[in-house]
């Protein structure tokens, strides 16, 4: 029995018995962890309590909610069509820049097209479709390995022509030698170059509770709540942003995409994972179902980026690092491809357990040991932690680069994955392309002839 | 007879793969448009500049040199992934950071080298973390440089054996997906244990000051080469007729040769396929470790996304060359280098990655067996 069975036997039967009590469940775990982590971190520290874990618990919700988003939206490729794309970050910039230029006013630096936000974010989401449906044409004819290189090198593509200075707009005097404003028939807009671009909100939600010339109804209760517990209004604002995209587009998404999956549609994606040339043959033109659901699949990931990177007030080109596709390729291996309920609990793992969990530890580590033996002695490099021969010193180094040895632990973990568990942990549960239940095999008592 | 098949299939071509021509049609464009802007001319049709302007020939050359220098090590490295791509069948991510594995450990050595052989004032902490600046070059320390090339390939092969023993090995009949995904996962953790001993920084490792330098004349002007380009250049040549003749030559490259092209006969005729997979990692792991060694030593510094950054461009040598080709990987990776500096010439230099991906992604589309036809390592 491998370590992914038996912590799957240990989960108990409750949570188990439908999908949103187990991803309640997994919920409830992490917090109660974090919770106490944090809370433990505050009495050290001697800061707020209160304060220090909603802080932590609307962090870990946003990373949560963030990473489920796209691993549902990478499942829609990878999990039910078998299209191996790692392109992902590519086309989060396409939605994040898109909007943010449709949005930006023109007059600003670089300039945009001035659009309301809300147009801005539909009209990001068409273009990131269109750009999708155009990376889908390589889909079209090469093997699964091709496409990876093919889509990791058009991401890299993207994020190379974001970074450029040629197209930044951020010299907008058209006598100035650097002039780098794009004009397309009369349109200016720019991309900011390596500068980064302004996105046109940061704190989404404080809207809930502010407004331009003061607090709203609900904003006097919740703050005053807030500020009785000894909360800010920042973790306030970030705790809802993170409850909105958790409760609402992470629902919305399951929903879309599971419709999508148990939809002709759906059946079709599955068939061409399974056998192209099967489906093929039945009649079925799969390039046509590639295009879509690239375009599909590539539009939720520009929500994503939107609702993730976009929701900072800035962005710049080197957030969209080939590195960002590879976490949500692992939240979606942790948790099973070809489940939806599995991208979910992986988005969910990956982020608080792979991803936060490594620094979680770092700070508790350091916090016991100042309790124990006052503060870690910390080192300025390997070798000056390497010849102290103190084992606090070396502790203090590794405590020091843990986000260094995160990548260490997530890189163990995938080939841990691959080699024992390539399924992940719902990975039982990968729909297949038939529209009954395999599995069930009774026999209809009506009509037809017994065998006596 | 002759001259109508060919006539035919040029019209075939035509009629069936417009964007091949497409394709042809834009590097016809842009080969006329140099050989105009090189001879200072300029066509005008009705005001609007057609092509030329004026680029100088020493210009070009430079471009050309810098394309080879840089497509020299892309190639060299190119040469261990298109042998795995074609033996273990799928696409190592981790290659790019073997190339940073060998950069590392090749300049750990050296600057070991240097120390004990050079007056250096730096404490031995920084010397040790490759962190003093600026130490070797061919001229002051040339034994550092030679311990160093070696110790780039012997160490970057003990890793990338060590690698294939706990992560490949166990999974050798698992398919090209799964292993690619683990390549991925040994690619970061790799890097980031080289980042955990030596750090993030960026370092300045080679001594510029006194290597000797030529200019090359060229029409008007003049080309510089210096030392440490000409040894790169004369051990990766070195190096890729080493391979040659390993391939040509002996029983075993005959037998890599064999398995490249048809696995099960291979195993059928009694290939002893476990030392053939040894042999291909031995052989590209220093390949990619040397040639990480050498890019340093050509640029001057070091840092721990080297070979990363290298990967995607080694990725379009090896495909542009065909995959599973030696000699298509060392090609495809010269061609690679060259392309992306002589874009220059139209394009800012923010562009000239792109130039390169484009190329990769274009040649995957329009002729997946490579420029060279698919011809196998015979």
């Amino acid at each position: 029995m491998s370590l992914g069975d038996r912590a799957w036997a240990a989960v108990p039967a409750y949570f188990k018995a439908n999908d949103v009590r187990l991803v309640a469940g997994l919920l409830l775990g992490t917090y109660v962890l974090y919770g106490v982590s944090s809370a433990f971190l505050a009495a050290v520290n001697n800061a707020s309590m209160a304060n220090a874990v909603i802080n932590e618990i609307a962090s870990i919700t946003f990373l949560i909610a963030v990473y489920a988003l796209l691993a549902l939206a990478l499942n829609l490729h990878w999990g039910y069509t078998g299209l191996f794309n790692i392109g992902i970050a590519g086309f989060m910039a396409v939605g994040v820049y898109a909007m943010s230029i449709l949005a930006a006013s023109p007059t600003a630096s670089p300039p945009g097209l001035g659009l309301p936000v809300p147009v801005a974010v539909v009209g990001a989401l068409l273009i990131t479709a269109v750009v999708g449906g155009l990376a889908a044409l390589p889909a079209l004819q090469l093997d699964a390995d091709y496409l990876a290189i093919v889509t990791v090198g058009l991401s890299e593509i993207i994020r190379l022509v974001l970074n450029a200075s040629y197209f930044a707009g951020t010299v907008t005097d058209p006598e100035a030698s650097g002039y780098n404003v794009v004009d397309v028939f009369g349109i200016t807009f720019g991309t900011g170059g390596g500068q980064g671009i302004s996105t046109p909100s940061s704190g989404p939600a404080r809207a809930i509770y502010e407004t331009e010339t003061g607090l709203t109804p609900i904003g006097e209760v919740v703050y005053g709540a807030a500020d009785a517990a000894g909360v800010g209004t920042s973790v306030v604002t970030d705790g809802t942003y993170a409850l909105v995209l958790l409760l609402g587009f992470v629902t919305a998404y399951y929903v879309l995409l599971s419709r999508i999956g148990n939809s002709p549609f759906g059946r079709v994606l599955k068939a061409i994972r399974e056998d192209e040339l099967v489906a093929r043959s039945l009649g079925k033109d799969t390039r046509l179902f590639k295009i879509k659901v690239f375009m599909v699949g590539c539009a939720l990931m520009g929500l994503g980026g939107i609702l993730w990177q976009g929701s900072y007030g800035y962005v710049n080109p080197n957030t969209f690092r080939p590195i960002v596709t590879f976490y949500i390729f692992t939240a979606l291996i942790v948790g099973g491809a070809g489940s939806n309920t599995g991208s979910v609990v992986g988005g969910a793992v990956f982020a608080a357990f792979l991803l936060e969990g490594p620094r979680q530890v770092a700070g508790l580590v350091t916090a016991v040991s100042q309790l124990l033996f006052g503060s870690l002695p910390s080192a300025p490099n390997f070798y000056a932690a390497m010849v102290s021969l103190d084992p606090l010193t070396w502790l203090g180094y590794l405590v020091d680069s843990v986000a260094y040895l995160k990548f260490v632990f997530l890189g163990a973990v995938l080939v841990y994955l691959m080699q024992n568990r390539p399924d992940g942990i719902m990975g039982h549960r990968k729909e297949t392309a038939a529209s009954v239940d395999l599995s069930d095999r009774t026999v209809r008592g009506n009509g037809g002839e017994s065998d006596e | 007879m002759v001259l109508s098949d060919t006539y035919s299939d040029a019209r075939r071509t035509l009629v069936e793969r417009p964007a091949v021509v497409l394709l042809g049609l834009v590097i016809g464009y842009l080969l006329v448009d140099l050989a105009a802007k090189l001879a200072g001319t300029t066509v005008d049709v009705a005001g609007v500049q057609l092509l030329g302007g004026s680029t100088a020939v020493s210009q070009v050359a430079r471009y050309v040199l810098d394309g080879l220098i840089v497509g020299l090590v892309i190639g060299l490295a190119g040469v261990g992934l298109s042998m795995t791509y074609s033996i273990l069948s799928f696409a190592n991510f981790a290659h790019g950071d073997y190339i940073t594995t060998g950069a590392f450990s090749g300049w750990f050595a050296a600057y070991l080298v240097a120390f004990v052989t050079l007056n250096v004032d730096a404490p031995f902490g920084n010397v040790f973390l490759v962190n003093a600046p600026s130490l070797v070059s061919v001229v002051n320390a040339p034994l550092a440089v030679l311990i160093g090339l070696v110790a780039s390939g012997v160490l970057t092969v003990a890793v990338v054996l060590f690698l294939d023993r706990i992560v490949y090995k166990p999974m050798r009949d698992k398919g090209g997906i799964p292993l690619l995904i683990a390549s991925i996962g040994v690619a970061l953790a790799l890097r980031y244990a080289i980042v955990f001993v030596f750090g993030t920084g960026t370092r300045g490792v080679t001594e510029t000051g006194s290597i000797p330098s030529v200019d090359i004349p060229v029409v008007d002007g003049y080309v510089p080469l210096n030392a440490h380009e000409v040894t790169l250049i004369v051990a990766a040549v070195s190096l890729m007729f080493g391979v040659h003749f390993l391939l040509q030559r002996t029983k075993l490259g005959k037998a890599m040769r064999a398995m490249a092209d048809n696995k099960d006969l291979a195993q059928v005729t009694g290939i002893p396929t476990e030392r053939v997979v040894r042999t291909t990692w031995i052989i590209g792991g220093g390949l990619a470790g040397i040639a990480g060694f050498l890019i340093v030593l050509e640029r001057g510094t070091l840092n721990y996304n080297i070979g990363w950054r290298l990967l995607l461009l080694i990725f379009s040598g090896v495909i542009l060359g065909g995959i599973g080709s030696v000699y298509g990987a060392i090609g495809g990776g010269i061609v690679i280098g060259i392309a992306s500096r002589l874009s220059l010439v139209w394009i800012p230099s923010d562009f000239a990655r792109v130039v390169a991906f484009a190329v990769m992604i274009l040649v995957l589309l329009y002729r997946p067996s490579g420029l060279f036809g698919g011809v196998k390592t015979a």
